[in-house]
């Protein structure tokens, strides 16, 4: 068993790596150290190779592509530059939806256009990121104190719900009501994580069962209230509540700029929570009884840690912080609660807390990626007519890729190095 | 708290203590008939409230007035809870059972009696019958965790290799014209995310669980993807399969109850059948069997006896892929009438609980599925007479069922040894 978990792909690919003597020039050095498997070559190879399969995808699933297929032996030329226009065409469209539009700055440079439309791909991602990053984190959190928490979607939901309800039932005033209101989210969050958690510790009712279940608990609760009389929004007839306060709203950052920039408070709170739980992880005393339950339960149990005390703990810890991730989203940008409000940001959230190797500064950047794939992918739908899902089909690459540091190596013949990957410590299975 | 989170080896040692887990269960259960008989009884009216066996509500009916029904059978439940106290644990499931049937009717005496006058009837037979056939994805996705996961694969991504399936169905069954073809490929399509997890798991060392994640990621994006840029576009092209075959077996299908519930089934259900008897016998009295559970519990022993470990995973996860693709057909060739993205909706995520529920046995698996499909069924009937619970609340009950069955009855469960660790020869 230990040889088993001890022995991680690393030292595998190490064992097996070819022998070649070290280059003799610098610059031939420094090409080998870029071609090393770290961490961060892994990450953006793992990037590349997810677009490389997503470029395949949107070429063979173009009807025009796969015409010139029929004739494909007669003239490959056609099929190749039909496929490159398409492919090419959809990841500029990605790129500008995400990070900056260049037409949009040099018409605001000469004065022909709005400084907004500059501002907006960016302010999209970040929009995109905050919650992402609050539940990435909710994920990253109890994964590493050895407890798989696939309820982050139920946890931001129910976060979501305590959040709206405190922003339009409560008459406070501005600034207070807006701490209130996430604290409410983070506490109904938290009260929905501390369930799985407290019934783990008593029962040994194991906790992806009952994260799943509360999942779908908190999505027909959600559902249910939103129908009632006093949360429904008078004035409409579908199912949708009322909308939170103004004084409970995020504050948008950027809305001095223009209206449409919806990048808001939301993002500050995330990388204040991002640090909080870093410096938790790192240094406190129940981080460091997390950390050493996440490893080894029965060993810290014999050092005197309270397992049992330590599973509730981190699963009401990450439900609040997934509940803050919900409350983001209902005070940022949504507005009122609806049967989707928080769209899949909690399933998201597993995959950026995967792809964040589970390290809160790693979950932040994750979010970041992922929200810029989310603002591309918005643009590359409307303007290329390629499926947003198509987005979603990248970002599971992506993580099997940086979860997969062998197969990058592999494929891209990388010298072995020390590489930081979900190795097999840290889960060890049921 | 302390106290309750002991090892079970410690636990083991100490049989004096008085709070066993039928003494609690049972002080559980007679809480439960007393709440069940004054709270129910109470709101219950005195009108009657009828049980059929046959599949609609007309026929011979077995009526009881609802306050009498609630008190009576909210009595009995507490009586099984008691005796738990004092009898012997030979009598446990049996008390259990009993205790669990006696709240139940005294629940639903109470829901029929405030019924309108031509709803109060509760047809048994028909609430038999779409419990299994509700529970028939679960079992199958269930059968395909067993075989990945009795030999040490996890496998978290039965939800994709459904959405695979159910694609695949979809799309083959219209694109040849034959729902057989349309199986054939679905089964296919839960190959492909079984192959990937296999090649990685076994091949390249990822952990499972995250792979099992990002698998259902993938498998959403692409059918989601697929349908939009093709079934989307084209329906009746891609996206129109027909409804498998009904096939009633002569005689047995005329059994009340039990008829329509196992005997006027189609692929799926006779297919969930022999399956469950197969994966059964053959993981607990053939060399195949052995050799799975050997790899599952301690690998590095079955090497030594000359198991190839690595091939009978590569092998079983597989066969696992196969079966749950099979699963995902129920939902584009059975339950509804075309592919839709995402429309298997987490039912792969129940289908590992149930997985875990059954701890990690055939049979057991088709137990947890058949409750979690039994509560959905009884759900949906409440539903239609008019019962005064939201709708909301209903569609929880199989759910939060699930959760009190867990934390109440299952405890701690433990999977095969070796699960989720990769086998690393040397």
């Amino acid at each position: 068993m230990t040889e088993q978990t001890t022995a991680t792909a690393e030292d595998l690919a190490a064992a097996g790596a070819d022998q070649l003597p070290p280059p003799k020039t610098f610059a031939g050095r420094y090409l080998r150290s870029l071609w090393t498997a770290n961490t961060f070559t892994v990450t953006v190879l793992a990037v590349l190779l997810a677009l490389v399969i997503g470029g395949i995808l949107i070429a063979i699933s173009d009807e025009n592509v796969r015409a010139t297929t029929s004739y494909f032996f007669s003239r490959p030329s056609d099929f190749f530059s039909l496929s490159w226009d398409k492919v090419s065409d959809a990841y500029a469209q990605l790129f500008k939806g995400s990070i900056v539009d260049p037409a949009a700055v040099q018409a605001a440079a000469n004065g022909t256009g709005k400084w907004e439309r500059v501002f907006f791909p960016i302010s999209e991602t970040l929009t995109y990121a905050a919650p992402l990053a609050l539940t990435g984190l909710a994920f990253a959190l109890a994964f590493r104190g050895g407890l798989f928490n696939i309820g982050v979607q139920g946890q931001a939901i129910m976060g979501a719900v305590g959040a709206a309800l405190a922003g339009f039932l409560l008459p406070l005033p501005v600034g207070i009501h807006l701490v209130v209101a996430l604290i409410f989210g983070a506490a109904v969050g938290g009260a929905w994580g501390f369930v799985p958690g407290f019934l783990k510790a008593r029962t040994g009712a194991h906790e992806v069962i009952t994260t799943i279940m509360l999942n779908y608990v908190a999505l027909f609760f959600l559902g249910w209230l939103i129908v009632q009389k006093g949360i429904q929004d008078p004035e409409r007839s579908d199912a949708i509540s009322k909308p939170v306060d103004d004084s409970a709203q995020l504050t948008h950052l950027l809305g001095f700029v223009g209206p449409s920039l919806r990048v808001n408070l939301g993002i500050v709170v995330a990388v204040l929570v991002v640090a909080a739980v870093a410096w938790m992880l790192r240094r406190s005393t129940f981080g460091f009884e997390l950390r050493a339950v996440g490893l080894n339960p029965e060993a810290s149990r014999t050092a005197g840690i309270g397992v049992g005390s330590t599973y509730v703990l981190v699963m009401t810890a990450a439900g609040a912080l997934a509940g803050l991730g919900g409350a983001t989203i209902v005070m940022g940008t949504a507005v009122s609660l609806t049967g989707a409000v928080i769209g899949s940001v909690g399933f998201d959230g597993l995959l950026v807390g995967l792809l964040g190797r589970a390290k809160p500064w790693g979950v932040f950047f994750a979010a970041l990626l992922f929200g810029a794939l989310q603002a591309g992918g918005n643009r590359m739908q409307s303007f290329s007519g390629i499926s947003l899902e198509l987005v979603g089909v990248i970002q599971a690459l992506i993580v099997i890729f940086v979860a997969a540091p062998a197969l990058v190596k592999t494929v891209f013949r990388l010298k072995p190095a020390k590489v930081s990957g979900l190795g097999t410590g840290m889960s060890k299975g049921w | 708290m302390t106290a309750s989170t002991v090892d079970a080896a410690q636990a083991v040692v100490e049989p004096t203590q008085y709070w066993t887990r039928q003494r609690k269960v049972g002080v559980g259960l007679a809480v439960a008939g007393v709440l069940a008989a004054v709270l129910f009884g109470a709101l219950a009216t005195g009108r009657s409230a009828e049980f059929t066996l046959a599949e609609t509500i007309s026929g011979s009916a077995v009526g009881i007035d609802g306050r009498i029904g609630a008190i009576l059978f909210g009595a009995i439940a507490a009586l099984a809870g008691a005796a738990m106290l004092v009898t012997t644990r030979r009598l446990f499931s049996w008390l259990l059972a009993l205790g669990i049937v006696a709240t139940l009717v005294s629940f639903l005496c109470w829901q029929l009696s405030q019924a309108p006058d031509n709803l109060n009837t509760i047809p048994l037979g028909s609430v038999a019958r779409s419990s299994v056939t509700l529970a028939l994805p679960l079992v199958l996705g269930a059968l395909a965790g067993v075989l990945c996961e009795r030999s040490a694969v996890i496998n978290v991504a039965i939800e994709g290799q459904f959405l695979m399936g159910a694609f695949a169905a979809a799309m083959f069954t219209t694109l040849a014209g034959s729902v057989w073809i349309g199986i054939l490929a679905a089964g296919v399509g839960g190959l492909i995310i079984a192959l990937l997890l296999a090649v990685l798991a076994i091949r390249f060392l990822v952990d499972q669980v995250v792979l099992g994640v990002v698998l259902n990621v993938f498998a959403l994006g692409l059918t989601g993807f697929l349908y939009e840029q093709l079934m989307a576009k084209d329906q009746a092209r891609y996206n129109q399969p027909t409804f498998v075959p009904e096939w009633d077996i002569p005689g047995l299908s005329k059994i009340p109850l039990l008829g329509p519930a196992l005997f006027k089934g189609n692929i799926f259900l006779y297919g969930a059948i022999v399956l469950v008897i197969l994966i059964h016998v053959g993981l607990f009295y053939t060399r195949w069997g052995l050799r799975t559970r050997a790899v599952g519990e301690h690998p590095a022993a079955a090497d030594t006896l000359g198991v190839k470990v690595l091939a009978l995973r590569y092998r079983n996860v597989l066969v696992g892929g196969l079966v749950a693709g099979f699963g995902g057909a129920y939902f584009t060739l059975l339950s509804t009438t075309n592919f839709n993205k995402n429309m298997t909706s987490g039912l792969g995520f129940v289908a590992l609980a149930a997985l875990i529920f059954g701890r990690w046995s055939p049979i057991g698996s088709m137990l947890a599925a058949l409750f979690f499909g039994f509560c959905s069924a009884l759900a949906v009937s409440l539903g239609s007479i008019n019962s005064p619970i939201p709708s909301g609340f209903l569609n929880m009950l199989p759910y939060l069922a699930t959760i009190v069955a867990v934390a109440g009855l299952v405890g701690r469960v433990r999977a095969p040894a070796a699960d989720g660790t990769p086998y690393i020869k040397g």
